[in-house]
């Protein structure tokens, strides 16, 4: 078990280093805003004020005191888990992203379970049926649906399912019912991707020599599909999948827009048009540190599966 | 391999059809530059002139595809967004190869401490999904095509940059680069003549089959308000515009969808048969 404390030792420092940058850029992002924070929100929202608001206002949130003072002080708060107040209402940041991320990650976790259940049985099928009838409508379905912007389908689906055939609720949240649009919206945007991902990968594994001698040993197809393919096709698909779990937010963002969800992303949009520059920074800092960590749980998990990682790792 | 390949007809016919896919796909690129390029003489009518009594119309000879809620024409509205995103997206293109070429190639060539920080550095961006950090970079900057292109640059050369560090090392350790080294031939001289042209080509072509991709992340910021501005039409904002009329008028949510997708879909075939065209290995 050395080579693995060894290979999480490893991994754990990259990941520090990794949230470290992370709140540079967070931090210094907001830097490079025409003007000052301060003034931006006040023009964004046109509310005319007066160089002494301003000055009073700058006194109050930090913004006088030199720059690396200031990161200091972000840092520290940071640490707390506080992200400072919103300029919009005056509510603690930390507090309001926190209510809004329990919404979108369900509408993440939604569509992610629709993407394995769609993604897995259609990715196995059309590698065991490869070049057949079944593999090409899929290569042409999935093809054309990568094209499409996930926003206009989720316009789309509403049209078709919730309006013309009213099998759905038309937007809103709270009722089980409510969810199923929005998240299959999201989840049709990344299905492609793993279909071709699993596809490519099983028919390279079913090339390898322990397929063929597990067939020598007369074990049957079902079992080597299940066992010793599908296997070795998880390693790729787990690492991959905790990226598609930061895409999956960043897209929950254009379909909170769509089915008026009181999501973070709707949340941030709205943060955004207004300049609030705490709101964006807690918001980068939330997203980026949970991506941080889901990255580095798949990766342990990865080499917890597959000890030739941990292996070649240790190795280079 | 070639008598091969002549002799064995079903991949014989294989070739030739990826070689109709790539002509095809080659047209279709052209017809939507051509639009792009020409299009203030396709457009019927001028895109941003409100025609209040002539709102929501359906088709028609005067306006081909219709009027949005403000009476301007949808055909010209959506031939000025095909402008716009070609126009944006070749703008990427341009100054991502730019930017992570020079930064793969310093990282890849000079080795050591300046690989270590640059590739750390890039650890970090890729920290934060793409989609995320190019809205709140919008965020930041303000709204508007200047900051959509700076927003999209920032988050996608990293990969690239990578891709090419890593090429660049193992280019390093070829013979002929060697050789030139020790013949005294200075580093500017080895990067630019034996290491540049063959990183170009491959960049490019990895960079064409992603433009599909900057295409419709140009449409996902302009649909949240965050692209591309009023009064310049752009396919997302337009289905963004349609919002309310989605129940009345679904055409016009469905005209430039179908729009990006189309375009999203020329970009992509062309992508992957220029790929095959040039590499028939990799398949």
């Amino acid at each position: 078990m050395n080579g693995m404390a060894n290979y999480l030792m490893k991994r754990f420092l990259s990941m520090a280093l990794a949230m470290i940058g992370l709140t540079l850029i967070a931090f210094f992002l907001m830097r490079i805003m025409p003007g000052d924070p301060i003034e931006a929100y006040y023009q964004a929202n046109h509310i005319p004020v007066t160089e002494e608001m301003l000055e009073q206002a700058r006194q109050e949130q930090g913004l006088d005191k030199p720059l690396f003072t200031q990161y200091i002080t972000w840092l520290g708060g940071v640490m707390t888990f506080d992200f400072g107040t919103s300029f919009m209402n005056g509510k603690s940041v930390s507090e309001e992203l926190l209510a809004y991320f329990t919404v979108t990650i369900q509408l993440a976790l939604v569509a992610f379970l629709f993407m394995l259940i769609i993604c897995i049985p259609i990715g196995i099928l059309s590698a065991i049926k490869q070049n057949s009838v079944f593999d090409h409508a899929t290569r042409l379905t999935i093809f054309s649906v990568a094209s499409m912007p996930s926003f206009w389908l989720g316009f789309v689906l509403i049209y078709v399912i919730a309006f013309k055939l009213d099998l759905l609720p038309l937007m809103g949240w709270g009722t089980p019912q409510t969810i199923i649009l929005p998240a299959l919206t999201l989840a049709l945007g990344n299905i492609p991707f793993y279909i071709r991902m699993i596809r490519t990968s099983m028919i390279e594994q079913m090339k390898q020599p322990f397929v063929t001698f597990a067939r020598a040993r007369g074990i049957s197809e079902s079992v080597i599909i299940r066992k010793h393919i599908f296997k070795a096709t998880l390693t790729p698909f787990v690492t991959s999948l905790a990226m598609t779990f930061g895409i999956l937010i960043g897209g929950a963002a254009i379909v909170e827009m769509i089915f008026s969800i009181p999501g973070m992303g709707r949340y941030i949009v709205g943060a955004i048009t207004a300049r609030d520059y705490y709101v964006m920074q807690g918001f980068i800092m939330m997203i980026g540190f949970f991506f941080i960590i889901v990255n580095f749980l798949a990766d342990l998990l990865c080499a917890l599966i597959d000890p030739r990682i941990r292996l070649k790792e240790n190795l280079s | 391999m070639r008598i091969n390949r002549s002799e064995n007809s079903i991949e014989g016919e294989f070739v030739v059809r990826k070689k109709w896919a790539f002509y095809c796909s080659t047209f279709l690129v052209c017809l939507l530059f051509f639009m792009a390029v020409f299009g203030p003489w396709l457009m019927p009518n001028d895109p941003h002139v409100p025609n209040m009594a002539a709102k929501l119309q359906g088709f028609s000879a005067q306006y081909p595809l219709g009027t949005d809620h403000l009476g301007r024409c949808v055909l010209s509205r959506l031939i000025e967004g095909a402008r716009v995103s070609l126009f944006v997206a070749f703008i990427v293109l341009a100054a991502t190869l730019s930017i992570s070429m020079i930064v793969g190639l310093t990282a890849g060539y000079a080795g050591g401490w300046i690989d270590l920080v640059l590739m750390r550095i890039c650890d970090i961006l890729l920290a934060i999904p793409n989609f995320i950090f190019a809205l709140v970079i919008v965020g930041a900057l303000g709204a508007g095509m200047k900051n959509l292109v700076i927003a999209i640059v920032v988050v996608v050369w990293v990969g690239f940059a990578r891709v090419i560090r890593n090429m660049v090392i193992s280019l390093k350790e070829t013979n002929y680069v060697v050789y030139a080294k020790i013949c005294g031939v200075p580093t500017w001289k080895i990067i630019l003549r034996h290491i540049v042209p063959f990183v170009f080509p491959q960049m490019l072509l990895l960079k064409l089959i992603g433009l599909g991709s900057t295409i419709l992340m140009i449409s996902e910021l302009s649909f949240l308000g965050l692209g591309i501005t009023p009064p310049t039409a752009e396919w997302g904002m337009m289905i963004s515009e349609s919002k309310t009329y989605l129940m009345t008028k679904p055409e016009l949510m469905i005209i430039p969808g179908v729009m990006i997708s189309l375009t999203v879909l020329i970009f992509n075939a062309f992508g992957d048969s220029l790929r095959d065209v040039l590499d028939p290995k990799s398949t």
